[in-house]
């Protein structure tokens, strides 16, 4: 009890010094915890993938397609459920800042393979019915105001020309996790378009959404997929949809490692400001701990002090930034919209938060201890601060 | 009396501890700053690299990119005929119809799959990037599975190195030759024969035409032309800012992301300056109140503590700026968000950078110290004279 009220009192000392190295704490526990978010929310569609979804695409890269003949031979596989159809459209909303996914998607087999996205059923029918509807992500419809019955133009840039889609319906995660910052419309309504104006583009698949039964099989079934369509015009590369979404992620792999880094960088910043503010206490009450060694204590006792004060402030810093974390987190997400179409602040990410403050507490201490640890009382008694 | 430098400074030198904490607190703030607009420095001038000064690109409208964009003969024949393009070489004229495919190719070390460019060029393709030179190896002969490779690629790519095939499209293509473009983008593409690419791949448009004007000047001219061509529906712009827009994306999204981090890191830095200066002055009251009775003036204390401030701020500075000038060696790949492509691109460290991270430095030496000097100019010399 009284330690307890020893290391408060000496945290208490110097209100000032304590107060700015909180303070300092609260910013660098506060931009750890965002830094790591941004990192998350990058993984985001990986940790969101579902074990029994495969992605066919072509083996030459993304920006090949596929015919859409392959449908009914995937189809056909062993241990199959269903085969969806999804074109990534790359089109402008207004500016081209205002970016966006949009998918060309064969509706009732898509949305069966993702049951995570949850639309009203009366919703559904409409969009099924209405051959230019388009179904919005609820993050997406809040960000641009897009309401059901809004025309929404879209300019192509891979499909040329001016696209106006009609919001049928608005779809919610069923998890927080889910990205709901998507824009779905009829890839039966882009290839009529393309049929029209550009033959040669008919008929072609940007990637096949496999929806399998047994997540077990995954492997046996993908080696079997890209089998059917080896040595043809369109070689195709099947992975799990979390492998697919992974690889997209690897290719900005250096921004991610540079951000990795980077929050940690500020971690080590605090930790010498933390560092130097135990250094000038410690130095500042040498008489003292001699005083302690003096009227018998250990010096393991004077030790714990220092320890103790170091925690302590560190915690409370720590305490405070996480708190403070979850409006930050939140006035972020709402300022970066869509890029990051899920963005939060994770138990892991608190978790590693305090840890990372415990030990910046720790390692301020450990030169103090030392000192304090090894004066000499005469020494100690002589000092001046 | 002025109070002499050596006393800021020496004052720094009895602390050693204290003095190298802040500093190195500021240093790695500086570090983050530096390292930040290097990057965006050594991407602009990949970029600006790329391309020649009186080349232009055509390409549809509103393609954006080459990848995306689709020329077929008959477009590319009325461009072509256009009077302000050049004559080349051989009377022909000097313009390079390309292909540009995106393909899926392991990384070196780590075997995950990330895009690669290859471009297949016209006969006059190099003639009109006089940049490219081939370092290792030789041209490919036209009218043969034979590429050529990027100097990033041949070092970031696993089976891209000199005398190794590589297989897309249905055949496998040897690597004849590296060449290199002086650190332009280029260096990330891989480049082959345009009419076997175009077999390769089945395709039966091109992606983009390059030709070299005989006029700079006439810029304006054949890009109305083009661009009101009913016949066509393309985009005409000089090659320089055609690339240098391919990077504005990734360009705004490190200099945003790293100078909104920097400016709150450096909040953490100037704390610990200030911590660092109030002890400074705590522990020095007599020593003030002695300056004072001796008769220097409170400007001049000001000053004093104001300067060992900025001098914890330069070490920190310089420690910071050393440790960035180290960058320089590592070479960043990542993929560019708008032509979705692996782009290659250093550190670059320039003299306007030097001087922006001092003034940050200087700036954050400033802030921390000012409230402390403040309080140090502001005692009284009975009281400061008493303190213990």
């Amino acid at each position: 009890m009284h330690f307890l009220k020893l290391v408060l009192r000496n945290a208490l000392r110097h209100k000032l010094r304590t107060l700015l190295t909180i303070l300092g704490l609260v910013v660098a526990i506060l931009s750890f915890g965002l830094l790591q978010s941004i990192v998350q929310a990058w993984y985001s569609g990986a940790a969101a993938a579902a074990p029994t979804r495969l992605v066919t695409r072509n083996a030459i890269s993304l920006t090949f397609p596929l015919p859409l003949f392959y449908r009914e031979k995937i189809k056909a596989v062993d241990g199959v459920k269903g085969v969806a159809i999804a074109n990534w459209f790359g089109g402008v909303y207004q500016e081209a800042r205002n970016f966006f996914p949009q998918f060309a998607v064969d509706a009732v087999p898509y949305f069966a393979a993702y049951p995570e996205f949850v639309v009203p059923p009366d919703e559904f029918t409409a969009f099924l019915r209405d051959r230019k509807g388009a179904i919005v992500g609820r993050r997406l419809a809040e960000q641009y105001g897009f309401k059901v019955g809004d025309t929404i133009p879209i300019k192509g840039q891979t499909f040329p020309g001016t696209w106006e889609f009609t919001v049928r319906g608005i779809y919610d995660g069923r998890e927080a996790r889910t990205d709901t910052a998507t824009f779905f419309f009829h890839w039966q309504y882009l290839n009529e378009r393309m049929q029209k104006t550009a033959p040669g583009r008919a008929n072609q698949v940007g990637v096949f959404v496999v929806d399998i039964e047994d997540p077990e099989r995954s492997a046996e079934i993908s080696e079997k997929i890209d089998a059917l369509f080896s040595n043809s015009t369109a070689e195709t590369r099947t992975e799990t949809e979390q492998a697919f979404q992974l690889g997209f992620v690897a290719m900005s792999g250096a921004i991610v490692t540079a951000i990795r880094i980077v929050s940690f960088v500020v971690i080590a910043i605090i930790l010498a400001v933390m560092a130097n503010t135990m250094a000038m206490t410690a130095r500042e009450r040498m008489s003292e701990y001699a005083t302690f060694k003096a009227l018998g204590f250990p010096p393991s006792y004077v030790g714990w002090l220092i320890v103790g004060e170091s925690l302590a402030i560190a915690l409370i810093g720590a305490a405070i930034g996480v708190a403070l974390s979850f409006p930050v987190g939140a006035w972020f997400a709402s300022k970066v919209g869509t890029m990051f179409p899920v963005f939060e602040l994770s138990r892991d990410t608190i978790l590693a938060q305090f840890a990372c403050a415990a030990v910046v507490g720790l390692l301020a201490a450990a030169l103090p201890v030392r000192r304090a640890a090894r004066v000499n009382i005469v020494e100690g008694l002589r000092a001046i601060g | 009396m002025r109070i002499p430098l050596a006393y800021s400074v020496r004052n720094l030198w009895t602390r050693k501890l204290t003095t190298l904490l802040t500093a190195g607190g500021m240093a790695l703030v500086v570090f983050v700053y530096a390292a930040v607009l290097m990057l965006d420095a050594g991407l602009k001038a990949t970029l600006v690299g790329t391309g020649e000064a009186d080349n232009i690109i055509v390409t549809r409208r509103p393609s954006g990119t080459e990848v995306q964009s689709r020329l077929d003969r008959r477009q590319l024949a009325i461009v072509e005929s256009q009077p302000e393009i050049a004559a080349g070489s051989t009377g022909e004229k000097f313009v390079s119809r390309e292909l540009v495919v995106l393909i899926a190719l392991a990384k070196r070390g780590t075997e995950v799959p990330t895009n690669v460019t290859i471009r297949g060029i016209g006969p006059e393709g190099l003639a009109l990037r006089p940049q490219v030179r081939v370092v290792a190896g030789r041209l490919p002969r036209s009218g043969s599975a034979e590429v050529m490779v990027g100097s990033s690629i041949a070092k970031g790519f696993g089976g891209a190195e000199l005398g190794e095939r590589l297989r897309f499209g249905g055949r496998d293509w040897t690597v004849v030759g590296v060449f290199d473009a002086g650190g332009a983008g280029f260096d990330s593409e891989i480049w082959g024969d345009g009419e076997q690419l175009m077999q390769a791949f089945r395709r039966d448009a091109y992606s983009s035409l390059v030709a070299r004007l005989a006029d700079v000047g006439s810029l304006a001219a054949i890009k109305a032309r083009l661009e009101t061509d009913p016949r066509l529906t393309v985009e005409v712009k000089p090659e320089r800012l055609f690339y240098e827009e391919q990077s504005r994306a990734l360009s705004n999204f490190i200099s945003y992301l790293g100078l909104t981090l920097s400016v709150i890191f450096s909040l953490g830095a100037t704390i610990g300056a200030m911590i660092t200066m109030y002890a400074a002055v705590a522990n020095r009251t007599r020593e003030i109140g002695t300056l004072r009775a001796l008769g220097f003036r409170r400007n001049g204390i000001l000053g004093a503590f104001l300067i060992e401030s900025l001098a914890l701020a330069l070490v920190g500075w310089a420690i910071g700026l050393a440790l960035a000038s180290l960058m320089q060696l590592v070479q960043i790949s990542t993929v560019n968000f708008q032509s979705f492509s692996e782009l290659a691109f250093r550190f670059t460290l320039t003299p306007r950078i030097v001087l922006q991270s001092l003034g940050f430095a200087l700036a954050m030496g400033l802030l921390g110290g000012v409230l402390p000097a403040l309080r140090a100019a502001r005692m009284q010399i009975v009281d400061s004279l008493r303190a213990a």
